[in-house]
């Protein structure tokens, strides 16, 4: 039962429909796109420049809240945490996942069992369960200072340590490392064999071909991980909230979870917006770098 | 054929390797689920799975745990599922329709809204925090008792990740099918249901794997949205029944804690593959 197409008595409107068919699918995703994303994008930026306070709206405006936060001693010390906490946990991370999948990718029995087990943690990890795990096993006796008990150490009172709480919320993010080691997996499975075999051939000792063929060919895969996980680390707010609440002493306040007091316990939504917007810089600057020197380090294959 | 003597040495270190990582990752979850049957006094005496007094106490309190009846175990896994099975699914419509537009039509401007798409990719969401917050609160949606602010967003496609997957997937789909179907009569939207739909229903279920999970995960946005007790969701409650008793009550946290996650992990080992295929999948093209 289809009309006869008039294509001659089409009106400009209609032929505009017909042009833009694929807008009407995107008419939803604009609208969240400009109420959810670049509207509150726009006005946490010009927030950061005022003194917005939950209860007493807006005094006073100007560059105030980023002075304070790069000249407070509390702000900067969360910053160089945060930053801390990122190049701790990110390379960490990506050279278990690496260095896991590198020894999957022979030909290992069970590998679907070890894929499993090594995933799980990256499915849970982020859960309030795992985080109140997490302090079961590093309260001060725990059962990681039972064990180290074992072999003779006094384990510290890990969460109550200025320097070790930090570590303890680092190592809840890398032991999520499964998700990235799936992706180095399935990257590590696509590098040709006839690679390997001419190497071999070569006379090319394993760890020689371990950086000069698979680490090349995989680059992609290595840059992509790079990426998400630092954006991923710049946001860590559940690790800190949850197990010490950015204590002892500030020791793993990370930005978000700053960000958080400021906006919602003291209602300082000003100085948390900019606060926002000062990691948000930070990481944006850190994905231009990465993605600018792809060129230099990263092979695509076609 | 017989192996050298190096090569079964490298085996053995392979496999070495594999299971004693493979037991830190995941002693702590067995040693979890033994400790929800100790005594309390018996928790930390050891690093043991087997308990010889096994009691099921821990798992009595936390299902019994109810403060003054506003909240119960049962009463947050309700809670929960009650944004969370919305939230999935209307991610994975409004990701489809939006991926649908962005992977299968040129029009003017494509190019840079798929850009702009791509861009907000790296948008923390703590940037927007406040904002949304000023937001939600003068549409009167804080505390919300339909928790409208944890999934109306999601009708309109703004998780992100899901409309950059499914655009991945909907490209490596040939255009034959609709092209003929096209021929055959049907719209731009029946297309989209009666071929593109079924033909991706691999990637829509991963998408909603996925997204059930990290809504389960969740804990800022009920933190923030959610205030009355008796509409808290699962994490909450949890982190509110570690808070109240943490020094002493050691098992029936850790029994309610496990019973928050057993949901999960039986959606999990019931669907590993999708989640495996799933991850792989979409970023190796990026």
């Amino acid at each position: 039962m289809s009309s006869a197409p008039k294509t001659t008595q089409r009106t400009p409107f209609k032929r505009w429909c017909d042009e833009n068919t694929g807008l009407f699918f995107l008419i939803p995703w604009i609208l969240g796109f400009l109420i959810f994303k670049a509207y509150p994008f726009a006005s946490s930026l010009v927030y950061s420049f005022t003194d917005l306070n939950f209860f007493k709206g807006i005094s006073q405006y100007g560059v105030m809240n980023y002075v304070e936060i790069f000249t407070s001693r509390k702000t900067v010390s969360v910053l160089l945490t945060t930053v801390k906490y990122a190049f701790i946990t990110v390379p960490l991370k990506l050279v278990f996942a690496l260095f896991i999948a590198y020894i999957l990718n022979f030909k290992i029995k069970f590998v679907n069992l070890f894929r499993t087990v090594y995933y799980i943690p990256s499915i849970l990890g982020g859960s309030v369960a795992i985080a109140v795990l997490w302090r079961a096993l590093f309260k001060d006796t725990g059962v990681v200072n039972t064990i180290l008990g074992f072999f003779g150490i006094a384990g510290p009172d890990w969460l109550a340590d200025k320097t070790w709480a930090l570590f303890v919320i680092c190592l809840l993010r890398v032991w999520q490392f499964g998700s990235a080691m799936v992706l180095f997996l399935a990257a590590l499975k696509g590098v040709p064999a006839d690679l390997y075999e001419a190497a071999t051939i070569d006379g090319a000792t394993k760890t020689r071909q371990f950086f000069s063929i698979t680490i090349p060919m995989i680059t992609p895969v290595i840059f992509y991980n790079l990426v998400t996980q630092i954006a991923q680390a710049f946001q860590e707010f559940n690790g800190p909230y949850i197990i010490t609440q950015g204590g002892p002493r500030n020791a793993t306040t990370l930005v978000s979870l700053l960000v958080y007091n400021y906006a919602f316990k003291s209602n300082e939504m000003g100085m948390a917006c900019a606060l926002a917007w000062v990691m948000f810089i930070a990481v944006a600057l850190l994905t231009v770098i990465a993605f600018t020197s792809q060129k230099h380090w990263v092979y695509y294959a076609d | 054929m017989k192996l050298s003597t190096a090569h079964k040495i490298g085996r053995f270190f392979q496999y070495f390797v594999l299971i004693l990582v493979g037991v830190i990752m995941i002693y702590p979850l067995v040693w979890m689920v033994g400790a929800t049957f100790k005594s309390n006094a018996e928790i930390f005496s050891g690093i043991g799975f087997l308990t010889a007094n096994p009691t099921l106490q821990g798992y009595i309190d936390a299902v019994t745990q109810n403060y003054g009846g506003d909240i119960s175990i049962w009463r947050a896994f309700i809670n929960t599922y009650s944004f969370v099975i919305p939230k999935v699914i209307f991610t994975v419509i409004s990701s489809v329709i939006a991926a649908y537009g962005f992977s299968r039509f040129k029009f003017k401007g494509r190019d840079m809204l798929f850009g702009i798409m791509i861009s907000t990719l790296f948008l923390p969401q703590v940037v927007l925090n406040v904002p949304q917050y000023l937001m939600y609160n003068s549409f009167g949606w804080i505390n919300s008792p339909f928790y409208l602010p944890l999934w109306v967003p999601t009708l309109f496609a703004t998780e992100t990740y899901f409309v950059y997957q499914l655009v991945q997937f909907m490209r490596s789909i040939p255009h034959d099918l609709d092209e003929a179907a096209a021929i055959d009569g049907c719209g731009p939207v029946k297309i989209l249901y009666k071929i593109i739909a079924p033909m991706l229903s691999p990637s829509l279920v991963a998408c909603g794997l996925f997204q059930f999970m990290w809504s389960c995960n969740d804990y800022m946005g009920p933190l923030l949205y959610v205030q009355t007790p008796s509409k808290y969701p699962m994490s909450i409650f949890v982190k509110l029944s570690m808070d109240a008793d943490s020094g002493f009550n050691w098992n029936r946290i850790l029994a309610l804690s496990l019973i928050s996650i057993i949901p999960q992990l039986i959606v999990f080992f019931c669907a590993q593959d999708a989640f495996i295929d799933g991850i792989s999948a979409g970023a190796v093209k990026g």
